[in-house]
């Protein structure tokens, strides 16, 4: 059972280069895949591809081969695949469907979709809530909520619908400092509650060090490293590939050159 | 759950789990009316104003209007709408009263221009029929609110994609004008002048609408996809969260009420209601 992508090749309509060339990657159910890359490296053609959007939504050429637990991407309908993969975006406002009066409506969206029995429909919300420790937020109006609020109310929406996995397209890049804790704090938690595989696609490596287990290197269309987060976080190719390094990795080699010797909280 | 958890503290009767801050229940014997019957109430009062010449239907709907307001108790909150209709009102009655065609009947001369006893008649009667069409629109927007509507409607088998349309775009309006204020602001952060007189006024409008255009066609790919991923086109019924209480006399109300319109469209139209002031 995992989120499998083979030998991947994705093109846009009317572009002339691929996008994504010869991916490969995999993702378990409870785990969390960070992908990391520069401006440009094709992060969101990825997580598109993942979830089953492109194509099926935006058109385009795929080659190779996603799989979500066993099944092709490519004979499935975006219903079906909404309920194996689900997939948050970088803006929380594009994502709210704009007709919901109360957060509690927003996220039982979904699965009203689906024509789940009400107690159903129900039973999923309120999981949904609790799950991001949003239900103080279940009584606001969805449109007037701050950034991180709004980005946990959509990722609610998605959970709601209970996938096995979820893709994650830079969810923190529109927030600031405290909406990305909060949103942060929240995916960390997300595999180990849910028991979702969630893939991660995120600039800042200070979040995915926290997060991933294992981290992935995109760079122009193609994963050029892949490997447990520690390892990858501290590669010292990162720079070259136009990807900052952790804050924590940074201040350590800035120490190093300067002669420092930085003691860690356990020797101290 | 904690007592302070609105979710929990809201649970009451109706639908079992669904909070009450959903369920929403109005308050007032004209707002319970069902949403579809408010509706329908007001597609009447607004079409009987334009269809029946003369005061007559002009007078029944302004009284069903005051009526059915002053029943709702939204007296008060219809003045936006009444201002709303002014620079209507003004431009109808200044037309017609002083270019009326063939009138022959004169107020007064004022050097050129001539207003005419029929053609304040006739404008007082259209601007009217403007106040009548939007007090009805004002009655009916006061006491329902757009979700209610379109999930009754939606239980009475309206298509997810119609009432999508019709929820989305009933609440993009006031996102839209959000964030034209957001544009204007940021312009104005960087030197714009955006107010003064009408022209400087008109010249600020074509920098907002490039992004206001643009930035809304861009957002409208990602809402798609974002609908998709929420398994907008699954082919099964939507799940009801509220049910809104019909009756035998609501049904009859509402079948009446469009039957008369037909009624008095047709006798309209065949100019069997002429004898009507």
């Amino acid at each position: 059972m995992t989120l499998a992508l083979r030998g991947v090749r994705y093109r846009y309509a009317g572009a002339a280069a691929a996008a994504l060339e010869g991916v490969s990657l995999t993702l378990e159910p409870g785990h969390v895949l960070g992908v990391v890359g520069p401006n440009g490296a094709g992060k969101s053609t990825l997580c598109l591809v993942a979830a089953g959007l492109a194509p099926a939504t935006i058109g385009g050429e795929l080659a190779g081969e996603v799989r979500i637990d066993g099944v092709t991407t490519a004979s499935s309908r975006p219903h079906e695949l909404a309920q194996r993969c689900g997939i948050l975006f970088q803006n929380p406002t594009t994502q709210l469907s704009g007709t919901s009066a109360t957060v509690w409506e927003e996220v039982a969206f979904g699965p009203r979709n689906l024509g789940l029995p009400l107690e159903e429909v129900v039973a999923r919300v309120d999981a949904a809530l609790d799950a991001l420790t949003i239900r103080p937020l279940a009584d606001r109006d969805p449109e007037r909520l701050s950034g991180g609020q709004a980005q946990l109310v959509a990722l609610a929406g998605v959970l709601a619908l209970r996938p096995a996995y979820l893709v994650l397209d830079e969810p923190t890049s529109q927030l600031d400092p405290q909406g990305t804790r909060l949103v942060g704090t929240a995916i960390g938690e997300l595999a180990r509650q849910t028991g979702a595989g969630v893939l991660v696609v995120e600039h800042k490596t200070d979040l995915l060090a926290t997060i991933a287990e294992q981290v992935a290197v995109l760079v122009a269309g193609s994963v050029v490293a892949s490997d447990e987060a520690a390892s990858i976080l501290a590669d010292a190719r990162l720079e070259a590939w136009g990807i900052e390094s952790p804050s924590r990795i940074r201040i350590e080699r800035a120490a190093r050159r300067a002669g420092v010797h930085l003691v860690s909280e356990v020797e101290a | 759950m904690q007592p302070s958890d609105p979710a929990a503290s809201a649970a009451s009767a109706g639908p079992p789990g669904v909070p009450a801050f959903v369920q929403r229940p109005p308050e007032g014997a004209y707002r319970r009316l069902n949403p579809t019957t408010k509706l329908v109430i007001a597609v009447v009062e607004a079409l009987t104003a334009f269809v029946l010449r003369g005061w007559t239907g002009l007078v029944i709907v302004l009284a069903l209007v005051v009526v059915t307001a002053a029943v709702a108790r939204i007296g008060r909150a219809m003045l936006p709408f009444m201002l709303a209709t002014i620079p209507l009102i003004a431009s109808i009655l200044l037309v017609n009263t002083f270019l009326y065609p063939g009138a022959t009947d004169a107020i007064v001369r004022i050097g050129p221009l001539t207003p005419s006893w029929s053609g304040l008649e006739f404008a007082t009667q259209a601007a009217l029929r403007v106040v009548a069409f939007a007090l009805s629109v004002a009655v009916f927007g006061l006491t329902t609110r757009p979700d209610d509507l379109v999930s009754d409607l939606e239980r009475r088998g309206l298509g997810r994609r119609v009432g999508f349309v019709i929820s989305a775009t009933l609440r993009t309006v006031p996102r839209i004008l959000q964030r034209a204020g957001e544009i204007t602001e940021a312009q104005r952060a960087r030197g714009m002048d955006t107010e003064g007189g009408i022209w400087r006024r008109v010249r600020g409008v074509l920098p907002l609408a490039g992004p206001l255009i643009f930035g809304a066609l861009t957002d409208v790919e990602e809402q798609a996809m974002a609908l998709e991923a929420r398994a907008f086109s699954a082919p099964a019924r939507r799940t009801v969260l509220r049910t809104f209480p019909d009756s035998p006399a609501q049904r009859t109300l509402r079948w009446a009420l469009l039957a008369t319109l037909l009624l008095v469209v047709g006798l309209s139209v065949s100019g069997r209601l002429e004898f009507l002031p």
